[in-house]
């Protein structure tokens, strides 16, 4: 029998661990690095992730539970990061149980990444293996459940990062779908990477992801306002003699990068309805996709490809001299800090670690006069790389204090 | 236009404004009437008919600055004028007389005046002629005065000429909003108009000459970093608050010099609070002077540039520094923080974070290159031509609204 056409709905839940306003009059004083003292600032991640939750992760899931209770047939895969479910822990614990009571429901698939949310990969596999491990970990210590497919953060990628996954024993990896890549080939197969041999490629169709992500409440957007049939009409056309669309998307599309008020919940939903209502249409996870159809080709990516921006890349965290002192300056104490076996300190070196700190250091859209291109919670991406740069002083007199050895100034 | 100064006979920032304004207007096709209140030959101003409105030399007129309070003068000076051109008010008069005169042969389109100075000369032109009036505020008498209250008569010739004028610039939006707040003048009369920097003329053949500060530079070679101000000592320039910030920083990073530029009333204040916090040996007094060699060097040699000014509507110095290649730090309360990003700010009296926003800077060679260029890169996309068309847009739509 042949396979249904579907959708492959993957939506990526994070919140980072906000550095506050840490003076250098702190370091070797105070180390609490995420704890900014007002409540209200943007930098202060309790109030951050309550607001978030609100807005985003209790109507979002709300949602999806109805969706899987109206629709035996939609599925939808999430990857929740370490830090997210640690804070969601602390301030939302209901947040927790919806998501234990969608895994529970044997429709929703968790996929694997880094606990952490960061980089490792490019700096220390050692480190990058065991974010990966421990946020395995905390989904089967959370969920009951085993992750299968894994993707990177930012969803960067090349070809060493899928034989990486493809040894480790992944059934399947994210990426973009860019053309550049592609070519003449579609992002709606499954495609098998370069120099592996049993893992499967699935690409984000970016087109039919950001028409909602990015653009939805666009009002100069000349497709505003976009409808559930107009929208399913795009996505039928997408499918059409092919086997998946893949909508990978922030999860915080839905309720905070697009407010409730642009409509986006009752879009959503009447979307699944319509596109349900086509019995040779469905929904799939990202594992079932896999099951279900067959790699049409191989495709290799040499340089590391990401879904952000228009250059597809790693700029926006490593475009600059401070984004790559920065992290420079965190790998080089790996392990120093591992040494200490100290849980505090190396959970903070972690925490550290997460890629929201060197997106906050950005310049490349800041210095063009653009600087409501991308969001921070510091007045300039060079107060983001100050309070930064205290800690890193901070983390170093902790391990001087640790080992009785090295300067501070390293 | 109706300005105080133009250089070389220039004492801050407004004779410099006002000449690549005109400058950059003359070129987009305006015809100029520019008067100054002295005698001299502006070389480099034959783009415009520069009218010289009394006999008094320059430097006579130095003691009666844009940027200074009026006093009674006490100098002797030229023969011709020592009848009645002892002060401010006199100068003035004579002022007016003299533009009421010209609008009299030539009738003027715009009447287009700088800061309180001039204001009274606009507002005679303007009745005489009922030619609009654009009144362009560089500085108010709240800011020339610090946290002082300031002088009523020149607040009342401002309050006049704000009042009177059918249009209003203001040099940044503090400015904007300043006199929107103590002059009660309806938000939407007054249109925001940055200052600029004009490329050319830093490209003059100077080149830096590391003798001029021997000392400061063989610190530098010791991995020194040097902090530079640059302005008159006084109280608007919240210079206490920036040695605060020196010394704060000290604590933790004594590889800090600071370079201070500039004269006013404040100095020997400032040299006895730097000593009363034991650093004395890292601040720099260098003196004051009117433009010159010195003055690139110091922002050529300095790595840091910190405006620290506790009210300062632009602050083209800042602009300047960047051309240098210096990092900039800059208080909220300047406008110039208006038009630049690459920049960090803070409120004038917040040492801690200036204290570790120099620290940060002087440690990471990162963050220092990254201000440095990218604010360099800022500033060069910044042009006088996009002032003068804004200006020309304002005075077309007073034109057509007259007619």
């Amino acid at each position: 029998m042949t396979n249904k056409r579907g959708i492959v709905l993957y939506l990526h839940a994070h919140q980072p661990y906000r550095v506050r306003k840490y003076s250098v009059f702190d370091s070797a004083v105070n180390h609490d690095y995420f704890d900014d003292p007002d409540y209200y600032s943007e930098r202060n991640n309790e109030q951050v992730f309550r607001k978030v939750a609100d807005k985003s992760y209790r109507p979002m899931n709300a949602l999806l539970e109805k969706l899987i209770a109206t629709h035996p047939e939609f599925k939808v895969s999430l990857s929740i990061t370490g830090v997210f479910l640690e804070q969601a822990e602390k301030w939302a614990p209901d947040v927790i149980e919806s998501y234990k009571r969608l895994v529970a429901t044997g429709r929703v698939e968790i996929v694997a990444e880094t606990y952490y949310h960061t980089l490792a990969f490019f700096y220390s596999m050692v480190e990058f293996e065991h974010q990966v491990e421990a946020h395995r970990n905390k989904i089967r210590e959370l969920f009951g459940v085993e992750t299968k497919v894994f993707r990177n953060t930012e969803l960067s990628y090349n070809d060493s990062m899928a034989k990486w996954a493809d040894k480790y024993g992944f059934k399947g990896i994210l990426a973009e779908g860019w053309d550049p890549i592609l070519e003449w080939r579609s992002p709606n197969y499954l495609y098998r990477p370069t120099g592996t041999d049993n893992i499967a490629l699935l690409l984000k169709n970016y087109r039919l992801s950001d028409d909602v992500a990015f653009r939805f409440g666009d009002k100069n957007w000349p497709d505003w306002p976009l409808n559930a049939d107009t929208y399913c009409e795009w996505v039928n056309a997408a499918i059409t003699d092919k086997e998946i669309v893949n909508l990978f998307m922030d999860y915080e599309t839905f309720g905070e990068h697009q407010w409730e008020d642009t409509g986006i919940f009752n879009f959503y939903e009447a979307f699944v309805g319509k596109w349900l209502e086509n019995p040779a249409n469905t929904y799939y996870t990202v594992s079932e996709a896999i099951d279900a159809f067959e790699p049409v080709g191989e495709i290799s990516m040499p340089y590391t490809v990401t879904w952000a921006d228009t250059e597809r890349d790693l700029t926006a965290w490593l475009g600059n001299s401070m984004q790559q002192e920065a992290l420079r300056y965190i790998y080089a104490m790996e392990d120093d800090i591992l040494r200490t076996n100290d849980l505090e300190l190396i959970g903070d070196w972690r925490k550290l670690q997460t890629s929201d700190h060197v997106y906050y250091m950005c310049t490349k859209w800041f210095n063009d006069g653009d600087v409501h291109a991308y969001f921070s919670p510091y007045e300039s991406p060079y107060d983001a790389f100050l309070y930064f740069i205290n800690v890193v002083r901070d983390l170093r007199w902790r391990l001087h204090a640790y080992h009785h050895t090295g300067g501070l100034n390293g | 236009m109706l300005g105080w100064e133009l250089p070389p006979y220039n004492t801050g920032g407004l004779g410099v404004a006002c000449y690549h304004m005109s400058k950059a207007l003359a070129i987009q096709g305006a015809n100029i009437d520019f008067v100054v209140p002295y005698s001299a030959i502006h070389p480099g101003s034959e783009f415009m008919n520069v009218h010289c409105a009394t006999g008094l030399l320059p430097y006579e007129r130095f003691e009666l600055g844009a940027y200074d309070h009026p006093i009674l003068h006490s100098d002797p000076l030229s023969e011709a004028d020592t009848n009645d051109l002892r002060d401010m008010h006199s100068v003035q008069d004579r002022y007016v007389k003299y533009v009421e005169k010209l609008v009299r042969i030539t009738k003027p389109d715009i009447i287009h005046a700088h800061d309180w100075l001039t204001i009274r000369a606009g507002m005679r032109a303007k009745e005489i002629t009922d030619s609009p009036l654009i009144v362009h505020v560089h500085a108010t008498e709240f800011d020339r005065s610090g946290s002082i209250s300031g002088n009523p008569l020149i607040h009342e010739i401002e309050y006049e000429g704000l009042t009177m004028a059918d249009r209003i610039v203001a040099v940044s939006q503090i400015t904007k909003d300043l006199i929107v707040q103590k002059y009660n003048i309806p938000a939407d009369k007054i249109e925001v108009i940055h200052n600029s920097i004009d490329l050319d003329s830093f490209n003059d053949g100077h080149e830096y000459d590391k003798r001029t500060y021997k000392y400061l530079e063989a610190m530098k070679q010791e991995g020194y970093t040097v902090v530079l101000c640059l302005g008159r000592l006084t109280i608007q320039k919240g210079l206490s608050h920036l040695i605060r910030a020196i010394s704060k920083a000290s604590e933790k990073y004594d590889k800090i010099l600071l370079l201070i530029i500039g004269e006013g009333d404040q100095r020997n204040d400032l040299i006895e609070f730097a000593a009363d916090l034991g650093i004395s040996d890292k601040i720099f007094f260098a003196g004051g002077f009117f433009g010159g060699k010195q003055k690139r060097d110091a922002y050529a040699g300095s790595d840091i540039f910190v405006l620290s000014s506790v009210s300062e509507p632009f602050g083209l110095t800042a602009l300047e520094a960047a051309h240098y290649g210096n990092a900039l730090i800059i208080t909220k309360q300047s406008g110039v923080g208006e038009v630049l990003n690459s920049v960090f700010k803070y409120d004038f009296w917040d040492i801690d974070l200036l204290a570790d926003q120099l620290i940060g800077i002087a440690t990471s060679s990162a963050l220092r290159n990254s201000l440095q260029q990218n604010v360099q890169y800022e500033y060069s996309r910044i042009s006088w031509h996009d002032v003068a068309a804004k200006c020309l847009k304002m005075y077309n739509l007073q034109i057509g609204a007259g007619s």
